[in-house]
């Protein structure tokens, strides 16, 4: 405590009173913290604080430390300092010590009180225990009296004690007893208050003893009455149960019962599917009159609703009480639950199914899908309760079935709209005519079908998309991920639809109506302008969309985007080239007419072009102003700008010469042959009805063609007179004058043209030509 | 007559017969005149080779008659066997009038048919929309009309072509009318069937097939070929659209059915094997006696795969509109064709192909 006290103020003082510790600031603050540490852990702040002011805390030099001897200490001072400073630490200890001396002085008189007082509590401590011992050793004595005493009543109650236990045992026996005599009666009453859970308790209770001791006439007789009244309560639960309104969770309570009262489970569980049974089909005719034709049938929605509620419901409660009930029927029970629930099921699937033929012809798509997606979604449970059952299986089957109808529905559709399209456009086609009009918008037309078609594309695209939608249950399923998407929408709607299109186009080209009446030939055109469209731009696109709404991903392979345009392109083609034949067909017939019925020995001398000419010519501009609303002008061979002109006088002229001049001399038709084949070794034959092009040019050349050899054939049918030749002369120069400028190379006009002026020449017994001035003449008049 | 095959074809006022010697390649031509008038159709008659019926064109006062006669070549043309002629062209002889078919009822005689296999006494002549039969009596001196039987209908109808059958005993004819097929009966000279609408556009020409009863083919403005059951008469067993312009005329082989042959406006004889509609659909079964070259006779075995329909060969050679194709009566491998410009072409059937029909 002196030690305390003598080191307590020295932290205070500063580092700087040692002399043996001037140390920097920082060790100073580290001490500073390890005092407080060492406050903490209890030692003295001097042992903490001498410590680290010397690097060694064993040193015998420290004036503080534990290990201080003064002999060195005394050693280190008298070697290390110089006598003034030897004086001064002799006079510094001299008054330390006697500080010290002073100190302990007071600190004895300052405690000697408290020294007595102790030790006055330690006497009077000493004595009290004394008192303590003797009061132990008497309650020793009297215990062992109180022990010496209660073994001796013990011993005296001991008989008493076991009579008593037996009366104990006899009364719980009696108690009991009287319970089993009892029994029949409390039954009768708790059957009488229907509290049949209560009466199947206490017979479960009394029914081993019973069995037990059924020697014993008395309780056989219990026994009997028990039977009596259980056939009575197994009687009342079994109404019970057969009434069967009071629903399922009753009807499970009643079985349960039943179960309990150790009647046969086969047969309630057959009693049981049979009461379920006659629920659900209750259910089943409540959707069948739904269904009826009679009442306003509710939209899908409702009915799958009703469905959902009504008969899955019923089935999952049914399930699931079975379940609870027959568990220990085993693998057998299971079977004939799931065989239950099968044959309902499919009855239940035959009911939704007739409901969902019904939306069949309907539009909505998403009622549809909503309700196919709660129609899937309840089975799920029942499903999952009935795994064996292949409910959920069935379901899904059911809406892949929709779902595939449902694409097919679209097709038709879309079909549907492709020919209202084609129907329209023959309206319109045939509209403007009566109201004598010339040119309906062909490429107003084409756009309106084309754009039209595209939005039904996209309706039907849009509605198909709603049976992938995330949210739809049946979305995830492998057959919607993957067949559904590349061989139902893209394969069969899309591909379908594009490939139907192409049909019906190319049905066209081959109706029985090859006179051109059945289809309008501008019909023909726009359709084909249609196909070369879709085989352009549409198709990809359409493709292309499809592709991304509809994510294909599986493995099924599907149609190229090429393969699909080829047959676009084909149809375009072959719809051209029957345009081509049509039209040219018109003018042919119309060339022909003119040729045969007309007296051509008799005819006067030309003084017009024949009417029918003109008409060729006029129908051929009002076909080039159609053609070129739908194609491109197309290249044509380059001409100079006065062809007509100049292949005027080449025709007339120098052909006319060669060719008709051995005519005038019959006696030598060799010569006439003869140059004729050399004509022609020069001139490319010509291809009369060859593939189209996709131009203008090409279109009109064709049909060009077509008449002019229609006329050529025609011509040398018939015989001419003079007149005659001449006034196949003139309408071949007009023919000449006007056609040119449709074709891509005049020079096959020219040929063609004059090929029909040289078989007249043959044809006529009295060729004598018209001069080349004066055909020119009646043609610019005309 | 074996080696050789006449071949009759005819120009204005003029009937050339072509002598056609298959083993040395030499072609003789004879000319007869026809002073009637220009010839627009001939045909030989079946029992006596001397014997000819040609319809032809009388212009008289600026109106043209079409006009039918049976006529006799000259004798010692009709043997066929007088080596080389001279130059005929400069010796034309005449050709011996037998009878006019009498058309002074009815004008415009399209067309002259004898009866196949007959006696050479019978003829059919069509006339506008008449169909008359004709009796050849007094060795062909003198012709009666048996029986005829007329078209009623709207419009003009005018019969353009006819055949006559060569099965059921030649009691059958057909004739086209415009775009119209039609069977007669030459019995009660009444209707037996009708195909309408057998092509898009007039009906040229059309052939019985030789062997194969009710078969027909028939050819038209349409460029189509088209074959018919005449037992089922809406729609064609077969149609053929090789040609790019009208096709005039269409021919079975006499002997080998599958050979057909069309001529058309587009300057092109085309020879097509129409081998599954024909009387041997699986090729040849049994030797035909009639082949008398040695090499004819090549004893390599050929797989017999069941042949295809398909065109053998597109003739080129005409340089304008072909309007008469027609098979040689004696060789059945040699077929010619005429065109708008006087070419005669005679082909042959390709050799493998004709080894492959008969092997």
């Amino acid at each position: 405590m002196a030690a305390a006290a003598a080191a307590g103020p020295s932290p205070g003082s500063g580092p700087g009173d040692f002399p043996e510790g001037p140390e920097g600031e920082a060790p100073e603050r580290r001490r500073k913290a390890h005092g407080m540490l060492k406050l903490y852990y209890g030692l003295s702040e001097g042992e903490a604080a001498g410590r680290p002011a010397g690097p060694d805390p064993l040193d015998p030099t420290d004036l503080n430390g534990a290990h201080f001897d003064p002999e060195v200490y005394l050693d280190k001072l008298r070697r290390e300092c110089p006598l003034a400073q030897l004086m001064d630490s002799e006079t510094d200890m001299v008054r330390q010590i006697r500080a010290l001396d002073s100190d302990m002085q007071t600190l004895v008189y300052e405690n000697y009180n408290k020294f007595i007082s102790a030790t006055d509590t330690i006497r009077k401590m000493k004595n009290d225990f004394r008192k303590m011992e003797d009061e132990m050793d008497r309650l020793a004595t009297n215990m062992a009296v109180i022990t010496d005493f209660s073994a001796r009543i013990s011993a005296t109650l001991q008989d008493r004690h076991e009579r008593i236990t037996k009366l104990a045992g006899v009364h719980a026996l009696l108690r009991k007893l009287q319970f089993l005599f009892e029994l029949p009666s409390r039954l009768t009453k708790c059957v009488e208050l229907g509290a049949y859970g209560q009466a199947v308790r206490y017979q479960g209770r009394a029914q081993a003893v019973l069995q037990q001791y059924q020697h014993l006439p008395s309780f056989r007789a219990i026994q009997d009455d028990c039977q009596v009244i259980t056939a009575r309560l197994a009687q009342q639960l079994r109404q019970r149960f057969r009434e069967g309104g009071s629903g399922a969770p009753e009807q499970a309570e009643c079985v349960e019962l039943l179960l309990a009262l150790g009647e046969p489970a086969e047969e309630l569980c057959e009693e049981f599917l049979a009461h379920a049974r006659g629920r659900l089909e209750e259910e089943l005719r409540s959707l069948e009159a739904e269904l009826g034709p009679s009442p306003p049938a509710p939209d899908v929605l409702e009915f799958t609703d009703h469905g959902g509620s009504g008969f899955v419901g019923g089935l999952c409660q049914v399930a699931a009480a079975y379940q609870e009930l027959f568990a220990a029927q085993g693998p057998a029970g299971a079977e004939r639950l799931a065989a239950f629930a099968r044959e309902l099921g499919s009855r239940y699937f035959a009911l939704v199914e007739r409901r969902l033929a019904q939306e069949q012809g309907g539009g909505d798509n998403s009622l549809l899908v909503r309700a196919l997606d709660r129609f899937h979604r309840r089975l799920r449970a029942p499903g999952a309760l009935l795994a064996a059952a292949g409910l959920a299986e069935a379901a899904t089957e059911i809406v892949e079935r929709v779902a595939r109808e449902r694409l097919g529905h679209h097709l038709q559709g879309l079909r549907a709209a492709f020919l209202g399209c084609l129907t329209d456009v023959r309206q319109a086609l045939a509209a403007p005519r009566v109201a004598g009009k010339e040119g309906p918008g062909l490429a107003e037309l084409l756009a309106n079908v084309a754009s039209s078609i595209l939005s039904h594309i996209k309706a039907s695209l849009a509605a198909v998309h709603l049976f992938t939608a995330k949210e739809v249950s049946f979305s995830n399923k492998p057959y919607f991920r993957g067949e559904f998407c590349s061989q139902g929408v893209r394969e069969g709607l899309i591909v379908g639809f594009i490939r139907s299109m192409c049909q019906t186009a190319q049905s066209f080209c081959d109706s029985p109506g090859e006179k051109g009446g059945a289809t309008p030939p501008a019909l023909l055109l726009l359709l084909s302008r249609l196909c070369l469209d879709y085989e352009t731009a549409t198709i990809s696109y359409i493709l292309t969309l499809t592709d991304e709404q509809f994510l294909v991903q599986d493995q099924f392979p599907v149609t190229p985007v090429s393969t699909l345009c080829a047959e676009a392109r084909e149809t375009a083609r072959r719809l051209l080239t029957h345009y081509v034949k049509v039209q040219g067909l018109v003018i042919s017939q119309m060339l022909r007419k003119s040729v045969e019925t007309r007296d051509w020995l008799s005819t006067l001398e030309p003084r017009n072009v024949r009417a029918v000419m003109k008409r060729v010519v006029e129908d051929t501009t009002a076909i080039d102003v159609q053609v070129g609303l739908l194609y491109e002008e197309g290249v044509r061979k380059a001409q100079s700008s006065d062809s007509s002109k100049r292949t005027f006088s080449v025709y007339s002229s120098s052909r006319q010469q060669g060719r008709y001049a051995p005519s005038y001399t019959p006696s030598a038709p060799m010569d006439t042959n003869l140059l004729s084949n050399i004509q022609k070794l020069f001139s490319e034959r010509i291809d009369v009805f060859s593939p189209v092009e996709f131009n203008k040019v090409s279109v009109l050349t064709g049909i060009i063609k077509i008449s002019l050899k229609t006329l050529l054939e025609c011509v040398r049918l018939r015989t001419f007179g003079r007149f005659g030749l001449q006034q196949v002369q003139v309408d071949c120069h007009f023919l000449q004058l006007y056609l040119w400028r449709f074709v891509a190379d005049e020079e096959l006009v020219h040929l063609l043209l004059d090929e029909v002026v040289a078989s007249a020449a043959l044809r006529c017994p009295d060729p004598v030509p018209m001069e080349p001035s004066v055909v020119e003449v009646i043609c610019e008049r005309g | 007559m074996e080696d050789d095959a006449p071949v009759i074809y005819g120009l204005e006022f003029q009937i050339h017969i072509i002598d056609f010697d298959d083993e040395n390649n030499i072609i003789n031509k004879n000319v007869l005149l026809h002073q009637a008038g220009e010839i627009w159709h001939i045909s030989a008659s079946p029992a006596d080779r001397g014997v000819l019926a040609t319809c032809y064109n009388r212009t008289s006062d600026s109106k043209v008659l079409t006009c039918a006669a049976v006529w006799r070549m000259p004798k010692e043309l009709e043997s066929g066997s007088h080596e080389s002629p001279d130059d005929s062209s400069s010796t034309a002889q005449t050709l011996e009038l037998l009878c006019h078919l009498d058309n002074t009822a009815h004008s415009n005689m399209a067309c002259v048919v004898w009866e196949p296999m007959g006696d050479g006494k019978k003829i059919i002549s069509l006339a506008d929309n008449h169909i008359l039969l004709w009796d050849l009596q007094e060795s062909s001196s003198q012709a009666v009309l048996a029986s005829s039987a007329s078209l009623e209908g709207k419009g003009q109808l005018k019969f353009t072509s006819g055949r006559w059958s060569p099965h059921h005993n030649c009691t059958q004819v057909a004739t086209a009318n415009d775009t119209t097929l039609r069977g007669w009966d030459t019995r009660s000279m009444s209707q037996i069937y009708c195909i309408e609408s057998a092509h898009g556009q007039l009906v040229r020409d059309l052939d019985f097939n030789p062997n194969k009863q009710y078969y027909l083919a028939s050819c038209g403005d349409d460029c189509k070929v088209k074959f018919w059951d005449t037992r089922n008469v809406t729609e064609p067993v077969k149609t053929l659209e090789e040609h790019s312009h009208w096709v005039w005329n269409v021919r079975y082989n006499h002997s080998h059915d599958q050979l057909v042959l069309t001529g058309s406006s587009d300057s092109r004889v085309i020879l097509s094997n129409m081998v599954s509609i024909s009387s041997e659909p699986f090729g040849h079964l049994v030797d035909d006696d009639d082949i008398s070259d040695q090499e004819d006779h090549r004893s390599e075995e050929k797989s017999k795969e069941p042949l295809q329909d398909n065109v053998i060969a597109t003739y080129e050679e005409h340089e304008d509109s072909v309007y008469a194709v027609d098979w040689s009566s004696a060789d059945p491998w040699l077929f010619a064709s005429l065109s708008y410009d006087g070419r005669l072409v005679i082909n042959r059937v390709p050799r493998a192909l004709k080894y492959h029909i008969l092997l």
